[in-house]
């Protein structure tokens, strides 16, 4: 199937401002789901609020546009009620960690077979650029004007320590191994993290000093080191991208239908 | 596997949002932006056919196909 | 084979109902006091091959059961007041998307964290208003175990045919008290189950059109057909439109689908109504105290009688004018402070005959209570 039969054509050109990662985190997004070759139908999409969540109006599977930061609890239901379906969802840095924090983590912990992608631009886009969880210290923002001293935290780590059984980043200059990561989350049977980092030249990129899309997705080659990379250990502030976590554990749904049968036996 | 060669690109000019992003990666500067801020394959006897600008295109707007 | 009769909580009734009704996802999160709804499904669920799930808060409870619904299965979650205070969000978004779901609240003392073990009917308008925005809503209660069984099929009927979230306003009264319950035989209640489109695969399917007969069929998640859910304002495709046009007819249909059968979609019971010159409006636990003093009353040859409520919202304005209209006095006996009541006096032509019988203490509010109030009615002092 080509590309754009998976895409909601006539709600084209998207929302998305010019340059707007997002649309290359959906461009690597339909990729993995190409080349798994997965039937649309078979597909859930659950998103929240923010500019990352408007990706589900324009994937034609089944698609759950829901409240900020719940994205995940909706998905949940969606997942143990049917478990045959793919859940993929869909967060912003904001929606998946500030207001969407709590279900983020639980959902790690209890590793059901969902595959969240963190869009993480650093900022919330949609309300006109506040600093979010992830902008980190010295970051210019509309409710930052003498810069942010609230410190960010690290989704990787955040999602490892919580339980989650895949654990990737990526960024969308290296759209092509997101695109991999994604296709061995959506793969993967447990709860998976993919990372992506995606720029926001509106409302980060500008008031921060960061030049256009491009220079912003330059910037993600330079920042960047893949996993393991000695770059690291010579430079603590590099960024690594790749796999962090690929474990197998048991997965939720599958450990319910074992308590189905233990009930049923009485 | 051989390497393969472009037949063409397609551009969807509506979807185009000018960003300059495939432009400005091309590794054979085969892209520019016209004067509608919409881009062109300017140079396409250039391409490799790498799609680095298909797969980076925040707007889906370019298809790279391939002989 | 023999009728089962068993000796329960209100609590548990509502399970048996709700199983008996056929819901087969359940998630929630502790808080008294309807845990033991959580409790009991948690182990009868899986033994009829249903799901339960205990999620981090009553946010990710709502929003789950919502999930689960979209799937095609009959859903439930339980609380009380906190936990019902946070599912206000998603509640609405059940409302907008309208996705049928049953929502339990078993009331406690309030505001903040309250009285958590005593009982209180201080949601009433919380069930009617939490959410923001205009809407309508279906809520239910009783005040017997037989009644909670009747009020928790009635609910998956009513969110089933109007595609809507159903509350059931139960209190902490209710809800632990323990009395008999005698359940029905498997079909002797209807049920409605979930209507699904006969549209084709590969032909448009729209979920937001309503039918003829007002009914929107739904097509499960996972199915042939592929469409959009949204809290947003959203067209007959479910995708966000921002025209005013689209914008009116939806607050429009969402609100008169419920607001159009009020008449219809009122449950209530009448004691002694036919001549009574006080009436009781009454409800949940407090409609017990209230019919005690009516018997009573009329066994020593007075004219009270009793109006019982089961349906709170929409409110039954109508039915409260009509076996209101004769009385000289009109008495509502409830666990706030005066919730109903208003809604009583907005109903009628003569508001000042509206009284008040109240507790607001945790304490249930006992015959003699209600007696109190009567003498000052009747003039014959404190």
């Amino acid at each position: 199937m080509a590309l754009k039969d998976y895409l909601r054509q006539r709600f084209f050109p998207h929302m998305w401002c010019p340059g707007c990662g997002h649309g290359t985190v959906l461009n690597s997004l339909l990729r993995a789901v190409e080349q798994l070759g997965l039937s649309k139908n078979e597909i859930v999409m659950a998103s929240g609020i923010g500019c990352s969540s408007r990706i589900s109006g324009y994937v034609d599977f089944h698609t759950l546009h829901t409240l900020h930061g719940r994205a995940l609890a909706f998905a949940t239901g969606v997942k143990l009620s049917q478990p045959e379906l793919n859940v993929i969802v869909p967060m912003g840095d904001g929606d998946a960690l500030a207001i969407g924090g709590n279900h983020f983590i639980h959902a790690c912990r209890r590793n059901i077979d969902i595959t969240a992608i963190v869009m993480n631009n650093r900022i919330y886009g949609m309300t006109g650029g506040q600093f979010s969880p992830m902008s980190g210290v010295g970051i210019n923002a509309t409710t930052a004007p003498f810069q942010n001293i609230d410190r960010d935290f690290d989704v990787v780590k955040m999602a490892t320590a919580a339980g989650a059984t895949f654990v990737a980043r990526s960024t969308t200059y290296h759209a092509q191994q997101a695109a991999d990561l994604i296709k061995q989350a959506i793969l993967h049977e447990g709860f998976s993290v993919v990372e992506i980092l995606s720029q926001c030249p509106t409302h980060f990129g500008r008031k921060n000093k960061q030049g256009a899309a491009a220079d912003m997705m330059e910037r993600y080659k330079d920042i960047t080191v893949p996993v393991g990379s000695k770059k690291k250990a010579e430079n603590p502030d590099l960024i690594e991208r790749g796999i962090f976590v690929q474990e197998e554990a048991p997965e939720y749904c599958r450990e319910y239908d074992k308590i189905i049968a233990k009930a049923m036996k009485g | 596997m051989a390497k393969k060669k472009l037949k063409q690109h397609h551009i969807d000019r509506d979807w185009c949002k000018g960003c300059g992003i495939c432009v400005h990666f091309c590794p054979k500067n085969v892209l520019e932006l016209d004067d509608m801020d919409k881009v062109f394959a300017a140079r396409p006897e250039d391409c490799i056919a790498c799609k680095l600008c298909e797969i980076r295109c925040p707007d889906l707007a370019i298809e790279i196909e391939t002989e | 084979m023999s009728t089962q009769v068993k000796f329960v909580q209100g609590n548990e009734a509502c399970v048996e109902a709700a199983l008996y009704a056929g819901l087969d996802f359940f998630a929630g999160y502790p808080i008294t006091p309807s845990t033991e709804i959580a409790e009991l499904l948690s182990r009868r669920l899986p033994m009829a091959g249903g799901k339960f799930i205990q999620m981090e808060d009553e946010l990710a409870s709502i929003c789950a059961i919502i999930g689960a619904s979209l799937t095609g299965h009959k859903v439930m979650t339980a609380t009380s007041g906190p936990g019902f205070s946070l599912m206000q969000e998603a509640l609405g978004y059940a409302i907008m998307a309208e996705i049928p779901c049953v929502i339990v609240d078993v009331q406690r003392g309030g505001p903040s964290t309250g009285i958590p073990t005593h009982g209180s009917q201080g949601d009433i308008m919380q069930a009617r208003w939490g959410t923001h925005g205009d809407h309508a809503i279906i809520a239910l209660t009783a005040s017997n175990h037989q009644d909670v069984f009747a009020m928790t099929i009635e609910a998956f009927n009513m969110a089933e045919t109007y595609r809507t979230p159903v509350i059931l306003l139960f209190d902490e009264i209710v809800g632990h008290m323990r009395e008999k319950l005698v359940l029905p035989e498997p079909g002797e209640m209807p049920l409605v189950e979930r209507l699904r489109t006969s549209v084709q695969g590969g032909v448009n399917y729209h979920p937001y059109l309503p039918r003829e007969d007002g009914r929107l069929p739904m097509s499960d998640f996972g199915g042939v057909h592929r469409y959009n859910v949204t809290g947003l304002y959203h067209d007959m495709w479910g995708f966000p439109s921002a025209d005013p046009g689209v914008a009116h007819g939806l607050i429009r249909h969402l609100v008169d689908k419920i607001e159009n059968r009020t008449n219809q979609l009122a449950r209530y019971k009448e004691y002694f109504l036919e001549d009574a010159e006080i009436v009781m409006v009454s409800y949940g636990s407090a409609a017990r105290s209230a019919l005690h003093v009516v018997k009573n009353r009329r066994n020593r040859g007075e004219r009270l009688g009793l109006l019982e409520l089961q349906t709170l919202w929409p409110f039954p304005r109508d039915i409260v004018r009509e076996k209101c209209a004769q009385a000289e006095a009109v008495l509502v006996v409830e666990l706030n402070m005066g919730q109903v009541m208003q809604e009583v006096k907005k109903a009628l032509d003569h508001p000042e005959k509206v009284f008040l019988a109240n507790r607001i203490d945790g304490v249930f509010i006992t015959p003699t209570d209600i007696r109190k109030i009567l003498r000052l009615i009747q003039g014959k002092g404190v």
